[in-house]
């Protein structure tokens, strides 16, 4: 049997009075790409920072790739990626000697040639021997990719990598993680951007006031939370209490639906109550709306 | 390549990135010192008997520049990754709390020693200096490097500030230092301020390392050999505790 890339059993974190993790049990499997919404002050950085060996939970335990975290930290942390949130550097150094200096704070040495592929993906290598301090902050962001990748990991973990970021380079960073998802790693991603997860992971777990209050594959989340829905505005106001519906300020009436089939049905009720439809929008289901429905019941 | 010896490299190769801040301006200070007082007191004072001021006084001054130099680094260093984030580039590699203290002390050794190096060849131009016993020079400059650099880690984790950090350098660092007889014998002082300078652990790395130039000292140099290494066996239990803790770098 393999072993999850992440195995996170009741784990808790206080700060003060804030409960920051109230009791967190996850497991995510191996060559997984996986979400972590949830609000600002969910928890979703400290159990990141728990997973990274950057904060101590105070009860639970964590485990990466089968290596928990404490007490077997070597492995687990040779085993982890993680590109932080904060636009970090070191102003000392060039992007070369910052991705030597990490190769070999993990014991490795002569690493230059998996450096050079990196930066080549990470469309790079014209700003290798660019000093930290001169760069923009979407280089910056790839450098910090890039440093998270020195040593190979299984697994990566990105907390919001692309808060802040153009769209070129958010197009082109996906691409990338996309490629080493392919190749077997794992991704944790946690991102404020909700399309981005909807159309990237395959399973998603959002967190609120450090508990986890869904988790289920994409598909099934939005499946169960949300509907197709169909949205008309007519040419002349009309209240016919046969539409079941009424209409918002600016004169829009939405019907949601299962299955396309029930377009028609909606329609013909429509013309049936003699309205002319002025415009009309059919509306997919989306995480947004999963989103703001789960975190309203829970 | 391990994990330490890295961050050892890194720690070495950040201070001489900028060795002109963090190697000329503090053996400039120190010239500037060894000249003006050197000018004015030579004539007036000797010390042990024979020995001019001018040479008495250059040791001090190594020795001054060895611990300000030493603590200056690991403090420095750690305290600009603490605020500027960049801290987690060493938390988040399998380096233990041991290799990170040694590598970091180490390094705040290298550069004292660097420093002090610098400052006592140019004060080969002022004056003659013997080199009675040099294993204890050696001795010396090592544990009292060591102590401070370890005291810089325990200052760079603890202040969140750079003022906390220039509280602690200017507040206990400095006057300890001023106090220690680098300027003087502490047999020139009043018998209570004597008294006083013995509670000083700064004065026996001083005196230690006089004593390998001069062979002569206040005290005996085995005594301040004690002193100091006990003190260095504090601080570094202390900072290794605090390490393993993760006291306020693993929240």
């Amino acid at each position: 049997m393999t072993v999850p890339a992440i195995r996170v059993t009741g784990v808790t974190k206080q700060y003060g009075a804030l409960k920051a993790l109230a009791g967190v049990d996850l497991e995510i499997g191996q060559g997984e790409f996986f979400g972590l919404l949830g609000p600002n002050g969910a928890g979703k950085t400290t159990l990141i920072s728990a997973l990274a060996g950057l904060v101590r939970p105070d009860s639970g335990t964590l485990e990466v790739m089968g290596h928990d975290v404490v007490g077997d930290y070597r492995n687990a942390r040779r085993a982890l990626g993680v590109v932080p949130q904060e636009l970090v550097f070191d102003p000392f150094f060039t992007v070369r000697e910052a991705l030597r200096l990490q190769s070999g704070y993990f014991g490795i040495r002569d690493n230059d040639d998996w450096i050079d592929e990196i930066l080549e993906s990470l469309d790079l290598t014209a700003k290798a021997g660019a000093n930290m301090r001169m760069l923009s902050g979407g280089m910056k962001r790839r450098v910090l990719v890039a440093q998270a990748l020195v040593h190979r990991p299984p697994v990566i973990v990105l907390d919001e990598p692309t808060a802040g970021v153009d769209v070129e380079l958010r197009q082109g960073l996906w691409q990338f993680v996309r490629k080493l998802n392919r190749d077997g790693h794992t991704i944790v991603l946690t991102t404020h951007y909700l399309e981005e997860a909807e159309t990237l992971c395959g399973r998603i777990a959002m967190l609120k006031a450090g508990r986890i209050v869904a988790l289920d594959s994409t598909a099934n989340l939005l499946a169960r939370f949300t509907t197709h829905s169909l949205r008309v505005r007519l040419a002349a106001p009309l209240r016919d209490p046969a539409l079941s519906v009424t209409p918002d300020e600016e004169g829009w009436l939405e019907f949601g639906f299962e299955r396309f089939e029930e377009v028609e049905g909606v329609l013909a009720r429509l013309r049936a109550a003699g309205a002319e439809i002025a415009e009309m929008h059919l509306g997919e289901p989306d995480l947004e709306k999963v989103f703001i429905g789960v975190m309203h019941a829970a | 390549m391990s994990g330490f010896k890295t961050l050892l490299y890194k720690e070495v190769w950040r201070f001489w990135k900028v060795s002109f801040q963090t190697v000329g301006a503090p053996v400039l200070t120190s010239l500037l010192y060894l000249l003006i007082f050197s000018h004015v007191l030579d004539r007036h004072v000797t010390v042990y008997g024979e020995i001019g001021y001018t040479s008495f006084l250059i040791p001090g001054l190594v020795m001054m520049s060895v611990l300000q130099n030493a603590f200056a680094n690991s403090s420095s260093s750690l305290i600009q990754s603490k605020i500027t984030g960049n801290i987690v580039f060493v938390l988040l590699p399998p380096i233990s709390y041991r290799e990170f203290y040694a590598a970091y002390v180490l390094a705040s050794v290298f550069r004292g020693v660097f420093v002090g190096a610098g400052v006592a060849i140019a004060g080969l131009f002022f004056a003659e200096l013997p080199l009675k016993a040099p294993l204890w020079i050696l001795a010396f400059a090592i544990l009292g490097g060591g102590l401070l650099g370890s005291l810089g880690v325990v200052a760079g984790i603890w202040a969140e500030k750079f003022d906390q950090l220039a509280g602690f350098q200017n507040f206990l660092i400095m006057p300890l230092t001023m106090l220690s007889g680098v300027f003087y014998s502490i047999h020139s002082l009043p018998e209570f301020w004597q008294g006083v300078s013995h509670f000083n652990p700064f004065f026996y790395m001083i005196d230690g390392f006089r004593y390998g130039f001069f062979g002569q000292s206040d005290v005996s140099p085995w005594r301040s050999l004690t002193v100091v290494v006990a003190c260095f066996a504090a601080v570094a239990a202390l900072t290794l505790n605090m390490l393993s803790r993760g006291y306020k770098l693993r929240g």
